[in-house]
């Protein structure tokens, strides 16, 4: 399944803030988690997470910190904020608004 | 698992990829380096899953996705990094203790610029807000600051001993020539452009031929018969003006807060701002400008082509209304000072317009609507210069020759000759007879004429005309 642009756009912060509220984790590893919860039907081009991260950071609903990895190497790890938090909250919400609505027009096209 | 491959190979692959990244501006070397870890993480997964090391890179790589889009995520999300910044970000590959030392060598120089102009209060010059400023500043305004910009540029350059020595001849000979004529100035401290004729004549010229043939020398690093390197000190001028009106504006709005704050609790500034705050912030805004066009050269778009493009169809219309309305009128130049100064001006900025346009043009593009534009300006300004001479020669038949007259005279003369070849070149470049590196060599091989007229009229007009 081939998912629109928009979506995918629209999807990316509430997923990268759920990911992060379930603990401290970097880049690559998110890309892992988005693709094991989706079942392979989210399919991110891996650098375009880069950027939504960096806003995020911007935003204040992340923060970033500089460690050193189990290899050796620096790397970058996000943390969520308490804005951060809170904004998944908000974004939840929409979502839950969001996939109601078409439930309901769904389940009346299925019993029409 | 290690942080780099045993394969040499594949860490040139990633080597490649990580230079080929860090060429986007909008993406930060921090940013590569994470961008970079993702890469190799990845790469780790996909050999641990038994794919060849070469494989995996492409697949890694192609997950990654375009670079060029990805650049443009980044400017989205840090859309200020698209204004390159000047002062703050030095290139990374300058080694940084390298810009600071220069740091200091530059602030040092401007602090002494600004100390030089205080120097001859010393000696019984002092500058007042009271009085009128002595005409020994005036004479000697060049001599306070370009040496020290002299000196900047052979410590930039690293130019030998020898050359630096040769370049104090023209400033010795710059403060004999200024300051040993008896000028005819009523009193030490006189109403300056009341003063004396060759003297004002004096004033306006020994900066230009100091400028050309000092700051100039050092500028190019010696090699002055390069004319690749004689171009670059003309787009360092005009960098350099801008520069300075743009400092010259902020310090106009630091005196005036300066007022305004002092006044407002009852204090009167003026003794700070008059004989300190301007002389000493105009001297060391001369260094730090020429620091920043220096600084800034891979850097910044730059501005003074940019203005050309502005200002040329404006001129061009300028002067034809200008010669239409004199055509329509019949209304002689009046032959005053000002007016003579004036248009003397007005050819300098037509030669400027066309200097700096051909500054920033390919060569090798093939002429366009801004070349017949430009050929119409030179045109136009031509005739101007002819009616502006035959002005001043009718003056002299009736009245005799004066020091500004003849300066008048000789400057149009040099404009006149020049603008004539200009017009003669654009003309068969434009009808693709010839090439528009000839016009840049021409006007290139022209300066040195400028900075012999500047000093002839300083050395040799007040003796020639008796002081007056």
């Amino acid at each position: 399944m081939d998912m629109s642009k928009d979506l995918v756009a629209a999807s990316a912060t509430p997923l990268v803030l759920a990911i992060l509220a379930e603990g401290d984790s970097y880049g690559y590893a998110i890309i892992k988690r988005v693709a094991e919860l989706s079942g392979g039907h989210l399919q991110w081009t891996d650098g375009m997470l880069y950027p939504v991260l960096h806003r995020l950071e911007r935003q204040g609903y992340v923060a970033a910190k500089w460690s050193a990895s189990e290899n050796g190497r620096k790397r970058k790890y996000y943390r969520i904020t308490k804005e951060g938090r809170a904004q998944l909250a908000a974004q939840r919400e929409q979502w839950k608004a969001v996939d109601g609505t078409l439930r309901g027009i769904w389940m009346q096209a299925c019993t029409v | 698992m290690t942080t780099t491959f045993a394969d040499q190979p594949l860490e040139d692959q990633i080597a490649q990829w990580r230079a080929y990244l860090r060429r986007r501006q909008a993406v930060h070397t921090r940013d590569v380096e994470e961008l970079e870890g993702h890469l190799r993480d990845q790469l780790t997964a996909l050999t641990e899953s038994g794919l060849a090391a070469d494989e995996a890179f492409l697949v890694a790589v192609k997950r990654m996705g375009n670079l060029d889009a990805l650049s443009r995520e980044f400017a989205r999300a840090h859309s200020e990094r698209l204004w390159k910044q000047l002062v703050v970000a030095p290139e990374a590959e300058a080694p940084a203790d390298t810009s600071r030392t220069e740091i200091l060598v530059v602030l040092s120089l401007a602090v002494a610029a600004g100390l030089a102009v205080k120097l001859p209060a010393l000696f019984g010059f002092p500058l007042s807000p009271q009085e009128n400023v002595p005409s020994f500043y005036f004479r000697n305004a060049s001599l306070f600051v370009l040496p020290l910009l002299t000196i900047y540029f052979l410590w930039k350059r690293g130019t030998g001993m020898a050359t630096g020595l040769w370049l104090a001849l023209p400033f010795a000979a710059g403060a004999v020539f200024a300051n040993v004529f008896p000028f005819h100035n009523p009193g030490r401290l006189d109403n300056f452009p009341e003063g004396s004729d060759t003297q004002v004549l004096t004033v306006l010229h020994l900066p230009i031929a100091l400028w050309l043939m000092a700051v100039g020398v050092a500028y190019v690093g010696g090699r002055w018969l390069s004319s690749g390197r004689r171009m670059d000190f003309v787009r360092f001028s005009g960098e350099l003006a801008i520069y300075y009106v743009l400092i010259a504006l902020g310090g106009g709005v630091v005196t005036a807060f300066t007022f305004m704050m002092f006044s407002a609790i009852d204090m009167n500034p003026e003794w700070f701002v008059g004989p300190w705050l301007i002389p000493c912030g105009a001297a060391g805004a001369v260094i730090i400008g020429s620091w920043l066009v220096e600084a800034k050269q891979s850097v910044i778009e730059n501005m003074a082509p940019v203005l050309t493009r502005l200002f040329t169809p404006l001129f061009t219309i300028l002067l034809l209304a200008f010669l239409a309305t004199m055509a329509w009128t019949g209304n002689p130049i009046n032959v005053k000072r000002e007016v003579l100064i004036g248009f003397d001006l007005l050819l300098a900025v037509v030669v400027g317009l066309v200097l700096y346009a051909a500054s920033a043009r390919d060569p090798q593009a093939p002429p366009d609507f801004f070349d017949g534009l430009q050929l119409v300006l030179v045109i136009a300004a031509l005739a101007v210069d002819v009616v502006a001479l035959a002005a001043i020669a009718a003056r002299i038949s009736e009245f005799g020759f004066t020091p500004n007259r003849v300066a008048a005279l000789g400057e149009n003369l040099i404009l006149l000759v020049n603008l004539a070849w200009t017009a003669w070149i654009y003309a068969s470049f434009v009808r693709h007879r010839g090439s528009f590196a000839d016009l840049e060599k021409w006007q290139i091989a022209y300066l040195p004429v400028y900075a012999i007229w500047a000093a002839l009229v300083v050395i040799a007009f007040p003796p020639l005309f008796g002081y007056r």
